[in-house]
This record gives structure tokens, sequence and C-alpha cells, in this order.
């Protein structure tokens, strides 16, 4: 696997022979990858490919059965305050009661004890987030009557006010709609940009993710392809990773990833048998 | 003038100057505010279930207390406290884990109850037992009980404040908070304490079988009602020492509508204005959202 960051001293994220095993059933086998300061990564692959565990174990939340995850240089330990995290679908029932601008705010404080107190700081920090996702308008609002789409900016606001290195993303594409999809991904990107932020964003479906990501990251079968699309999403490469052919064709700069034809009717394609965006 | 003129029509004679009724007003006061502030992170953290076992559980606890002559509340507040720590210890964090737990810890408690309530009626050769336990008995309460409640209020109170940013990160999403280095345990264990305080306490104002009443019914109110989690602890608070005021009120002149001169209980007074301004909450909101959604489509 092509290692763009080794060596760097601007290294965000380090994973070394990385083996999970969950209930006995091995997740991720001899993962190794590295991502640099300010990289987007989309982290491609199928429901139960190992996304989540991969997310989890980098915040810390399942330990590995081998094998070392390192944030900026250090251990994964309890709370990293380098890690910002945005959850897969949170369900933000309409009753509770607390506002887009709250939940910013918790980003910044919601580990600590006691009642939060509002600063003239902390009001501007979260007023100063709130405007770099675009989300001024509804602040306001309680969260659980925002639309799909406007909770992820707020689960994105929350995540970056701490100025973590490294933002990860669990599926917050699932559930919105296409012209949603595409607003989510584009806030990242440049949100990202603008802190120098490194992005790992999972995914089902990299077309979404074609116009922003540095490199993919494509995991299937526990095992890990990383590099440039053009490295990875190849027939060759993606055909090595699941262990069987598949066909990958490129139509109005998408990607489609097929099964083999010795499956006929199994077509997998990405994402799964949508219309493109007109 | 007329402000006394009206009062005097609503409020019967001898209401303030009696003392069981100050005595209520200002104990039913206090467990009021426990509730409303313990009620919210209850139905945020989808544990009213939990809210209404721990009440059930603790007739096991009021009961025993009388059988032995102490007050029922240091057997609620016992029996709850137990009950709470062996609820987190068989797993409440998985859904089913929780109900299973709940219901089987539940089913046993209620088993004791009967037969400790049962006790109770035979060896004091009074009904009244049964009914003080299961359905509060607050005209009787002693002011010597006054400080005891206001520590333990004051503990639950404490608790839900001192937990209330890990409480509502966890309540948004518990992998959130683990990712923030909360621990879901220990903020789970301390909550459940201070619900068990509440729930006591709420049991010797309206009883243990309706407790759950004053815990959960003004906070869902309030809920419906607000938008801020500091608002909604406070207009549940609110809400709910207005109900168990109320409550008092029409209770005391119950006794007066009847020529048979039989109040009718507080408890029930107290259920009904908190069911009826829960209904309110719903039919305004209800008003205030679709008059809401046509602008909302728009938008998008």
């Amino acid at each position: 696997m092509t290692d763009t960051a080794e060596g760097s001293s601007t290294e965000i994220l380090a994973v070394d022979n990385l083996s999970v095993s969950l209930a006995g059933r091995e997740i991720l086998r001899d993962v190794s990858f590295r991502c640099a300061a300010g990289e987007f990564i989309g982290l491609i692959g199928s429901n139960g490919a190992g996304k989540t565990t991969l997310l989890r174990v980098i915040l810390g939340l399942v330990a590995p059965t081998s094998g070392t995850v390192r944030v900026a240089g250090r251990a994964r330990s309890g709370r990293n305050p380098l890690i910002g995290y945005v959850p897969q679908k949170i369900g933000l029932d309409p009753d509770m009661p607390i506002r887009a601008r709250d939940l910013v705010g918790l980003g910044i404080d919601g580990h600590r004890f006691g009642i939060p107190r509002p600063t003239a700081k902390r009001n501007a920090l979260i007023d100063e987030m709130l405007a770099a996702v675009d989300a001024t308008r509804f602040a306001g609002t309680r969260v659980g009557n925002l639309s799909g789409g406007e909770q992820q900016r707020i689960m994105i606001a929350h995540a970056l006010i701490s100025r973590p290195k490294l933002l990860l993303l669990d599926e917050p594409l699932a559930n919105l709609d296409i012209r949603s999809e595409q607003e989510v991904v584009n806030l990242v990107a440049r949100v990202a940009a603008e802190q120098n932020v490194t992005v790992l964003f999972a995914a089902h479906g990299m077309n979404p993710l074609l116009p922003v990501m540095d490199r993919v990251a494509y995991i299937a079968r526990g095992r890990i392809a990383i590099g440039t699309t053009d490295e990875v999403v190849t027939t060759e490469s993606l055909s090595r990773l699941y262990g069987r052919h598949v066909d990958v064709v490129r139509v109005h700069n998408r990607v489609l990833v097929v099964a083999g034809r010795e499956e006929e009717g199994l077509h997998h394609t990405e994402p799964p048998s949508r219309a493109a965006p007109a | 003038m007329i402000v006394a003129g009206i009062g005097s029509a609503v409020i019967e004679p001898g209401f303030f100057s009696s003392a069981p009724v100050q005595v209520a007003l200002v104990i039913g006061a206090i467990a009021a505010v426990v509730s409303g502030v313990v009620g919210i992170f209850t139905v945020v953290r989808g544990q009213s279930f939990a809210g209404h076992s721990l009440a059930d559980i603790g007739t096991a606890g009021g009961s025993a207390a009388f059988l032995v002559g102490i007050n029922p509340l240091y057997g609620f507040v016992a029996m709850n406290l137990v009950a709470g720590g062996v609820m987190e210890l068989i797993g409440i964090r998985r859904p089913r884990g929780r109900d299973v737990a709940t219901g089987i810890v539940l089913g046993a408690a209620l088993g004791l109850a009967a037969l400790l309530l049962y006790l109770d009626t035979t060896s004091t050769s009074t009904t009244g037992a049964t009914i003080n336990v299961l359905f509060g008995s607050i005209f009787t309460l002693n002011s010597s009980m006054v400080p005891v409640i206001v520590v333990l209020s004051v503990l639950a109170i404490g608790v839900t404040l001192v937990l209330y940013r890990p409480l509502l990160l966890s309540s948004l999403s518990a992998d959130l908070a683990a990712a923030r280095g909360v621990s879901l345990r220990f903020v789970g264990i301390g909550f459940l304490v201070a619900l068990a305080l509440a729930v006591s306490l709420s049991a010797i104002t309206i009883g243990a079988i309706l407790s759950t009443a004053l815990l959960i019914g003004p906070a869902a109110t309030a809920l419906r009602l607000t938008k801020r989690t500091g608002s909604a602890i406070l207009a549940a608070a609110a809400i709910g020492v207005g109900a168990t005021w109320l409550g008092i009120l029409l209770s005391y002149d119950s006794y007066y509508w009847t020529s048979s001169h039989r109040g009718w209980p507080v408890s029930f007074f107290v259920v009904m204005v908190v069911f009826v301004s829960y209904l309110a909450a719903g039919l305004f909101t209800g008003r205030r959202a679709t008059a809401r959604r046509p602008l909302e489509r728009g938008v998008r």
C-alpha cells in the first residue's frame, strides 16, 4: 500500500498491522495505513465491511487484537481531544430539548461536569463555528426539528469546534437525498481545508466523494487498499481485494464497481443502482 | 380586596392556617422540583419505564418500613437505591436486557410488597397501610421530616446538575459521549441514584404507584413547550409545583364539596392536573406545528 505520509512530520494518523476480532469474528486483518495533515480520505466499503469498527478502534472505543493506532504520534487513550467524531445516524428525537447551537457548544465542553456557563468567548466560538458550516440560520432551532442534512451540519460543527487534528465521519450520507449528500461532502471538504484537518470519511459509495478526496481507502474482507482512485479503483486492484473478479466501469466521471461475470444478476454498483444527479 | 374575595371563594377557610396543609405544601413543592429536574433527563434518556419500575419496587421498601414502624421514606430510599444498583448491574445498557432485568426485579419486588402490605394490614389492624404506601398520604407527613427531605433533594438535584453535560451528551449518542472520554457506567449509576431519590420523594407525596406521574408528566409537558434543556428543567419544576399545590388545594376543598365531608385524595387531583396540563400542551404545540408546516415545505 502506498504510504504518502510515511516518515513525514505532518503525519496525523498511523495505523500499523491492525487486527480486530469481535465476538470471535475477524473484522480487520493486518491493516496498515498513514494519513498526512489536511488529507481527505474516503473510507469506502459495503455494509459490514469494517468501516465502523476501524473508526471505533481509532477512537479507542474498541480494543484491537493486535497492532497499533497513533494519532499525531500519540498512542490511543481514553479521551483524545485531537479527534473529532460524527457518529452513525444518531436518533435525534424532536422532543430533545436542545437547540442546534447548544449541541455545538457541547463540542467544547460536553465531557465536563456541571452546567455550561455561557461566556462571551464561548458564544463567539459557537457563532463562528455555526457560520463556518452555514448553520447560523437554524442555530436557535431544536435539533430534532432539523432536516437530516441540517443535523449533519450541526454534528460536523460539534465535532470540529474543539479544533481536532483528525475528523472521523461514520456514514454521514446515510439517509440523505442526493442534493444534501453533495452539500455535506462539499462542506466537510471546505471546512477541513480551512482548519487543516485530516478527514476519514466513511461511505458505502465513493461517487459523492470523488471531487474532493485525496485518496481512497477501500475496505473489503477485513483488508484495506489505499491510494489515489486511479491506483485503487481498478479492475485488478479491487479484484485482488475482493478475492474474486469485479469490473470497474467509469461513466460520466462516476465509478461503478460491478460483481464478476460468473455471478449474473448479482450486480453491485457504486452507489447501488442510483440515478446520477442531473 | 377583589383578589381576597376570589381567594376566599376558591380557597376554603383554614387552608393556610392548617399545619398539615403547610407541611404538605412545603414537602410537595420540594418533591415536585426534584421530580422536574430528574424527570427531564429520565424522559430524554428513555428511562421512563425504569423510573416507573423503581417506584413500584420501592413499594416493598415502603411497606417494610411501615411494618417495623419507621418512616416509609427511608424504606423507599433504601429499596430504590438497591433496585437501581441491581438494574444497572444486570446490563441496563442493552435495551432488551434492560427490559428483562427491570421486569424480573419488578416482579419479585411487587410480590414481596404484596406480602408486606398484607402483614402491615393484619398487624396494625388498619387498612390505612396499603393506601398510604401505594397512593400517598401527604397530609399525614410530619414537619420533622423536612430536614431529611431537603438533604435528599439537594443530593438528587446536585448529582443531576454535576452530571448535566455528560448526561446530555450520552442521551444524544452514547458513542459520542464515550469517544469524548465520558464513562457511561459512572454517568448511568450516578443518574440512577438521582432517579431513586426523586422517585422516593415523589412516592411519599402522591404514593408509590402514582409517583411516576409527578416524575414523567411535568417533564413531558415541559418538553413540549421548550427548546432548551435549562428552560425545560425550570418549566418541569414549575409545572410540578403548580400541579402539586393545586392538587393539595382541591383535595382540601373537596372536604366541603359533599355533605358527607369525605375529602378526595391529593394524589388523584395532582395526577389529574398533570394529565390535563400534558394534554393542553399537546393541543398548543399541535396547533403551532400545523401552522408552521406549510412554510417549512416552501423553504426546502
